[in-house]
């Protein structure tokens, strides 16, 4: 197993290395699938004729949804701790995503580094994705920052 | 829904208690496509060093939406949401999302509403903040 030093040195060869785009049309099952999972009984999300009657017109996705669109990322193995853990999410919105809308996902390495935790030698990636729909119009910015121990 | 208007500094939002389970985690594995073993087989997750199965961070993260845009009514628009996940959190154990109004700033238009930032989080039920956050919303007048 590589050191901490070691693995965030290599890791840190890849910052900027981009996945490939990846395209979704947002389907109003899945939504509505979505929704049922988290337990948010919110009828914007589901229902056309409430909908109707909002600023939006008709039936949006609910904001985190879009964590729902693949945007890989082939990262290297860096040989460092055996397990992954979700340290956090932040996510910036400037239009809503609708059912038929087709969203494109890119994700790219943002930043690579090591932390001495209360648990010992920690591993953080944080990578961004872009979120864009058919008409190129930007929908969201998403980073995620993962933590390996 | 929720005023512009009729907001103040200080403020809590309502209260959104979940009761999550074995089976929601699995829902949401597969409603999100996240199916990293750790939220839903429990030897796996035991062997990785967890106490158990543990929820999404995303899943925690969802329920912060629901929680801002529940009481921002549907003619709000979340902006922005940031969470930071500093524990976990099993299935079994009640959770509870909250919020407070830390700032508000109405657009140059006033009649077309504003800006609220809020201070968001996840709490266990001994009051452990294992969620940190904030968000960012548009409301109406």
């Amino acid at each position: 197993m590589a050191s901490l030093e070691e693995a965030v040195a290599e890791g840190q060869r890849h910052v900027g290395m981009a996945g490939p785009a990846n395209s979704r049309v947002i389907e109003a099952g899945a939504i509505r699938r979505f929704v049922e999972a988290l337990g948010d009984p919110n009828p914007l999300y589901v229902d056309p004729e409430y909908a109707r009657q909002t600023r939006y017109g008709g039936i949006i996705a609910p904001p985190t949804f879009l964590c729902t669109i693949p945007a890989p990322l082939d990262m290297p193995d860096l040989g460092f701790g055996r397990i992954n853990l979700n340290g956090g999410s932040s996510y910036d919105w400037y239009r809503p995503a609708r059912p038929g809308d087709v969203i494109t996902a890119q994700a790219t390495l943002a930043e690579v580094r090591g932390v001495q935790g209360g648990s010992g030698a920690m591993l953080i990636m944080v990578r961004s994705v872009r979120y864009t729909d058919q008409d190129g119009r930007l929908v969201a910015e998403g980073r995620g920052t993962g933590i390996r121990r | 829904m929720t005023r512009f208007s009729e907001i103040n500094v200080g403020d809590e939002l309502p209260v959104l208690t979940k009761h999550p389970t074995t089976r929601q985690l699995v829902q949401y594995a597969g409603a999100s496509g996240d199916f990293y073993e750790i939220h839903y087989d429990r030897p796996f997750a035991e062997a990785a060093g967890l106490p158990g199965v543990i929820l999404h961070g995303l899943l925690k993260a969802g329920w912060l939406g629901e929680l801002v845009q529940s009481w921002g009514g549907p003619n709000a628009f979340v902006r922005h949401i940031e969470a930071s996940y500093r524990g976990i959190d099993q299935p079994g154990r009640p959770y509870h999302l909250k919020g407070k109004i830390v700032s508000k700033q109405p657009n140059t238009e006033p009649s077309s509403g504003g800006i609220v930032e809020l201070e968001i989080w996840g709490e266990d039920e001994e009051q452990h903040r294992t969620t940190l956050g904030s968000a960012r919303v548009e409301l109406e007048a």
